[in-house]
């Protein structure tokens, strides 16, 4: 029997005003996974994840995590539980400097010698964070920035990790740094992943597990490696 | 000359033309007719001060004040370094005893000048919690002056409570009008908060001018008891004799103690994990919620926070004037103390210390211009925003530290 999954979206709607951008989602993420959802532009995908998190408030269906309905808590609640999202474009804070926007990753928590060691953890990940320690976050550039994003995120150890769109706006070069140290919380520190991006080609290869979204909707669930390989997803998101 | 030079006169001429236009109609306009000789008298004197600087300027940039500004700057320079050298607690420390000395010299206009400066560092400083650690632009913050110096007043004249017990009280009653006034209102983002405290600033203010049972309306309160202290008296034997501290070397003593205790807690709070939490709800409130910060709550404290410091204040001020009514908490209030937090430079300590003196005490020496206060303040303002857009003193963890590292 397989574990219960970490994370569970039955049937979930939400809208901003009037206009409904989730019209019921339903997927599960597995402990242990790197599971990514693809799509275009407006699709949810964003969406799908800040209303994980209850930054946007679903309007029906439930939100599971650990077993436990989360939707309609307060999204502050969640990072002490193990749930964390690095957002898209990022949005560290440009005026702290580096080290003090790790700190605000560990907003919650109160052991100063274990937090210590994980900056230090989060240091050997992205070492030029290190340099650049007392520098402000808005004087980075595009990779640092997503990396401070993420070594953020880490600082309050989760056991689930939402990222949105980590290559936005990078160079590939840095995009698959960036990938391989994603690949690296997920093996070593035993982080789940959910992993959003337009990007399918890279998603698919480093992820277990793919769902495909349209105008609201999950269209396609399959493992990665079937979704690499669909004709028709290779013809509207590989560029084939 | 160069061309260059000409160019910049050019400018400049215009600009003194298109700033007579402006003046014209200010100044020469009168009931009694047009006229254009006090409006001229005035201009001429900006123009030729303009001109002054523009002048010294050239030459600064021609090199020909080298022989002057090279040893003065590397003078400036060593003077700060080893003043810098100096450990901070000595310098605290000399900087103290240096503020106690005022009253044992200064006539009673230069205290009473100061004794305004500081109250209105103790409200800069408690609005810049708000406005810039926490990133809430708040228009009514006067109110909670008002807040502190009526309960202080109410208190004292009805049960005749002491000072020193009113200020914890005036400040709990600040901080309880913070909540009120923050728990609707903190679900609005920018623009709309502003809007909304205006209000409640406003509202405040009426209330205290027409609940003429409780405040007496517009008329005020009169006969406030000044601070008062048991002092040791040595005539005959030890007794403890009760004096009030009415005299302003006294009162001066008093807001100093306030005003010491507002820095250092203001200073403690900024680098505290909570102003940090402050800081990062300014610069994007969604990211620091999903960091686990609850915003709501946070704000609710920096607006409870802020109103403390206020209410202080506005305590201060009533047993100093003796005397409060509502005219002393009108929107112009809130104004100026907002404009002393930006002048001086948001989150920035000795920046509002230093823009509450620009804008106390050097009115002060130019009280013969006192009707173009606002017009000088205008301008002011504007120069501020094209040159120095952080404020005279610019708050460090804004500013300068990742240049300093590199």
């Amino acid at each position: 029997m397989t574990p219960p999954p970490i994370l569970e979206l039955r049937d979930v709607r939400s809208a901003y005003g009037r206009i409904e951008a989730l019209k019921g989602i339903s997927l599960a993420v597995n402990p242990g996974e790197i599971v990514t959802i693809i799509g275009a532009n407006g699709a949810g995908k964003s969406t799908t994840l800040m209303t994980i998190c209850g930054v946007v408030p679903p309007t029906a269906g439930e939100v599971r995590y650990d077993g436990e309905v989360i939707s309609g808590r307060n999204p502050d609640l969640l990072p002490p539980r193990g749930l964390c999202q690095v957002p898209e474009g990022r949005r560290i804070f440009p005026r702290l400097t580096v080290e003090e926007n790790l700190n605000m990753g560990a907003f919650f928590r109160k052991d100063q010698d274990q937090i210590a060691r994980d900056m230090e953890h989060a240091f050997t990940l992205f070492p030029v964070l290190k340099e650049r320690r007392r520098q402000r976050g808005g004087t980075l550039s595009g990779g640092e920035q997503q990396m401070l994003a993420i070594a953020r995120a880490l600082m309050s150890k989760p056991r689930l990790l939402l990222l949105d769109e980590p290559s936005l706006g990078l160079a590939p070069l840095i995009v698959k740094r960036i990938f391989e140290i994603v690949k690296q919380i997920n093996q070593q520190d035993g982080v789940t992943i959910l992993l959003v991006e337009q990007n399918a080609n890279l998603a698919l290869q480093l992820a277990t597990r793919g769902y495909v979204m349209e105008t609201g909707q999950v269209v396609l669930e399959d493992s990665a490696a079937n979704l690499l390989k669909n004709p028709e997803i290779r013809k509207a998101y590989l560029g084939e | 000359m160069t061309l260059e030079y000409k160019k910049i006169f050019q400018k400049w001429a215009l600009g003194l033309a298109w700033f007579y236009l402006l003046l014209w109609p200010l100044m020469g306009i009168t009931p009694d007719g047009l006229s254009f000789a006090p409006s001229l008298k005035v201009w001429a004197t900006v123009a030729a001060g303009t001109a002054f600087f523009l002048f010294i300027w050239i030459l600064k940039q021609q090199g020909r004040l080298d022989f002057f500004s090279r040893p003065a700057i590397s003078l400036g320079r060593s003077v700060g370094k080893a003043v810098g050298a100096l450990p901070n607690k000595l310098l605290a420390v000399a900087a103290i005893a240096a503020l106690c000395l005022p009253p044992l010299f200064a006539g009673r206009y230069v205290l009473d000048v100061s004794i305004n400066v500081m109250i209105y560092v103790c409200l800069g400083l408690g609005l810049n919690i708000v406005v810039g650690l926490c990133g809430l632009l708040d228009l009514g913050y006067i109110a909670f002056y008002g807040v502190g110096a009526y309960t202080y007043a109410l208190l004292s004249i009805n049960y005749a409570v002491p000072f020193w017990l009113c200020l914890p009280v005036a400040a709990g009653m600040a901080a309880i009008a913070g909540c009120i006034i923050g728990y609707p209102t903190l679900r609005m983002r920018g623009d709309y908060l502003a809007i909304v405290t205006l209000g409640f600033g406003e509202i405040v203010r009426l209330i205290l001018n027409n609940w003429m049972e409780l405040t007496n309306g517009p008329n005020g309160i009169l006969g406030i008891n000044a601070p008062g202290v048991w002092w040791p008296n040595w005539a005959d034997g030890f007794t403890l004799e009760h004096i009030w501290l009415k005299k302003l070397p006294y009162l001066y003593y008093v807001i100093l103690g306030l005003a010491l205790f507002t820095i250092l807690a203001v200073h403690r709070l900024n680098y505290s994990r909570i102003g940090r939490a402050w800081e990062a709800i300014r610069e994007d409130e969604t990211a620091a919620e999903l960091m686990g910060v609850n915003t709501f709550r946070l704000k609710l404290l920096a607006y409870a926070m802020g109103a403390v410091f206020g209410g202080l204040a506005g305590a201060f001020f009533a047993a100093r004037m003796r005397f409060v009514s509502p005219n002393s908490f009108l929107f112009i209030e809130s104004a100026m103390v907002l404009s002393m937090v930006v002048l001086g430079g948001m989150a920035s300590i000795p920046g509002i210390i230093l823009g509450t003196l620009a804008l106390i005490a050097l009115p002060e020496f130019f009280r013969d211009f006192e009707q173009y206060r606002m017009l000088a303040f205008g301008g002011a303002m504007t120069i501020m925003m094209l040159f120095r857009p952080k404020g005279l003193w610019p708050a460090k963890r804004l500013g300068q530290r990742s240049e300093e590292s590199q």
